[in-house]
């Protein structure tokens, strides 16, 4: 697709050794956070809330925070990681004069995004099942859903990068895009008592999707919503990802 | 058939042409020197040549190759060297050259030995040994270690962007050494350059490129016999109100004259020594052999360009 070939998956490798090498000093910041959250709303603020058949609020929130953090990890890796690449350490310029196309190196990096997503969603997955909150043996479908969200705003991201004139301007990505989405989704809250109509306007938010889907896979209650679910994943990544290597090439190709 | 074919290259930027038709071969095994005032167009023309950048119009081949059509094939088999450093600074020494090997699909053990043997040929192992990262070296390291990633993939045709600019004398003659080594073994090289003694040294030709066209092609020292005279006079004239009959009369000498500021310089000619009316006129500061460095000016004008 688009001059896409086998040859990202060197883009991939890079990155992979670059997170091998340099892991252990992001680690924790990966997983703490998810953590705290977990931890301080989950038990310290569920101990106040109560939910429709007696479902613990921890328990409600633990798939929400899978799939929000392995957002973060994705959009973290294709915004501010992929920006540094391009621009200052202009990275990609070194390998475009190799066998590699512009193609490859943006859809290396959405790979990668996944990659992110994946590992992100592993971990948390691990922790939240150390806290018994884990009741089917459908969460384990929670991965490869993580790598398809995780290709989905990893090509949002690259989309958002291709068009992004500094470092800068990754906040408004954080602030207006990310963080909304972090606290309307339906992770810390369901959304049926909203307005038709904004219920309505959230199915099409990719996190709504992702942590609906996350969700059901994780307590094992696939409810009718799961295919549309997937469907707004599948979709929006289809227009995604072709996007972000076009604006791309229009971007470095000069 | 030349390595690098060159047939009518144009190339826009919107309002900007920055190669405005251009027409070269660089032949197989020879060292190609692209000299050229800032904007002068070199870059635009190695970044076509290089398939990293659209061609507005006109034809550029590669081994015989369309560049537009077969970049990866052609890339496969070229090595560039960048003007500014950008090696991967989150890998180490060698493992910017591993990384970089699986670009070419090399397989890992021979990566390793190439990687090993370019480290040698460019003083890098005790570095590499150290698992040192790019930020540790200095400048001439970080340039070498450019050229070895450059050669991994063992180029038939190798493309430097002002290969030594800020290096300092040392490290300088490393990189020269090495290139003519690289010659030698019959690699093609194509040089972007300022420093007129690398082109003197290195280069077996070169085109002089003046705003995005070649102003002069031809071996450096055909070059300085055709274009530098015999002798550079410098001079200031002794009294302005005569300016207008000193320059009638050396074009009736015909001597070729560049006027910068209150200077002229005035290229002689192996017959063309000034006459004593001439002399008489002139406030000599200064009279030297000509070198490529006048050639340059000469064919690109005095004049600050920006």
């Amino acid at each position: 697709m688009m001059g896409v070939s086998y040859r990202s998956f060197r883009l991939w490798q890079r990155n992979r050794d670059v997170f091998l090498r340099l892991w252990h000093t992001e680690a924790p910041g990966m997983i703490a956070e998810p953590l705290f959250v977990l931890l301080a709303i989950g038990l310290g603020l569920g101990t106040y809330v109560a939910l429709a058949d007696n479902e613990r609020y921890i328990e409600f929130i633990a798939p929400g925070i899978v799939a929000a953090y392995a957002m973060f990890s994705a959009s973290f890796e294709c915004t501010y990681g992929s920006f540094f690449r391009m621009k200052y350490q202009r990275t990609y310029e070194a390998i475009i004069t190799t066998p590699l196309n512009i193609e490859d190196v943006v859809a290396g990096e959405a790979f990668w995004g996944a990659t992110r997503s994946l590992i992100t969603a592993c971990a948390i997955l691990i922790v939240i099942a150390a806290f018994g909150l884990v009741e089917s043996w459908w969460a384990l479908a929670v991965l490869p859903l993580a790598l398809l969200a995780g290709l989905m705003f990893s090509s949002i991201a690259l989309v958002f990068t291709a068009l992004a004139p500094s470092v800068y301007s990754f906040n408004y990505y954080f602030t207006l895009f990310l963080t909304p989405m972090f606290f309307f989704s339906g992770v810390f809250f369901p959304l049926d008592e909203f307005p038709e109509i904004v219920q309505n306007l959230s199915w099409i938010v990719p996190l709504t999707s992702f942590a609906n889907l996350s969700r059901a896979l994780v307590s094992g209650d696939l409810a009718s919503g799961a295919w549309w679910s997937l469907g707004i994943l599948v979709g929006l990544t289809a227009v995604f990802f072709p996007v972000s290597l076009h604006l791309m090439k229009r971007r470095l190709l000069k | 058939m030349p390595v690098i074919e060159v047939r009518e290259a144009v190339k826009r930027f919107e309002a900007v042409t920055a190669v405005d038709g251009v027409d070269l071969d660089v032949e197989e095994g020879e060292c190609f020197g692209l000299l050229g005032p800032n904007g002068a167009g070199k870059t635009s023309l190695v970044r076509m040549i290089m398939a990293s950048s659209p061609i507005t119009g006109g034809t550029i081949r590669v081994f015989g190759l369309d560049v537009t059509r077969a970049a990866r094939e052609i890339k496969a088999h070229v090595g560039v060297v960048p003007q500014e450093e950008n090696l991967d600074p989150d890998l180490n020494v060698l493992q910017n050259l591993i990384v970089f090997s699986r670009y070419f699909d090399m397989p890992m053990s021979e990566a390793r030995q190439r990687a090993d043997s370019l480290l040698d040929l460019l003083e890098l192992t005790e570095k590499a040994k150290a698992k040192a990262k790019v930020d540790e070296l200095s400048g001439g390291m970080k340039r070498r270690l450019l050229i070895a990633r450059a050669l991994i993939n063992n180029p038939k045709l190798v493309i430097l962007d002002e290969p030594t600019v800020g290096l300092d004398p040392q490290a300088k003659y490393l990189v020269w050494q090495r290139l003519v080594t690289l010659k030698e073994q019959g690699t093609t090289l194509l040089m972007c350059t300022q420093n007129m003694e690398e082109a003197w040294r290195l280069c077996d030709r070169l085109a002089v490129m003046h705003q995005g066209r070649i102003a002069a092609l031809d071996s450096p020292q055909a070059l300085l016999a055709q274009h530098g005279g015999s002798q550079i006079v410098e001079a200031r004239l002794q009294s302005h109100d005569r300016k207008d009959a000193v320059l009638a009369m050396m074009s009736e000498h015909g001597l070729h004259w560049q006027e910068i500021e209150d200077t002229l310089y005035i290229f002689e000619g192996d017959s063309q020594a000034l006459s004593d009316e001439l002399k008489a006129e002139l406030q000599i500061t200064d009279q030297h052999v000509p070198t490529l460095e006048d050639v340059f000016l000469k064919l690109t004008g005095r004049s600050l360009r920006e």
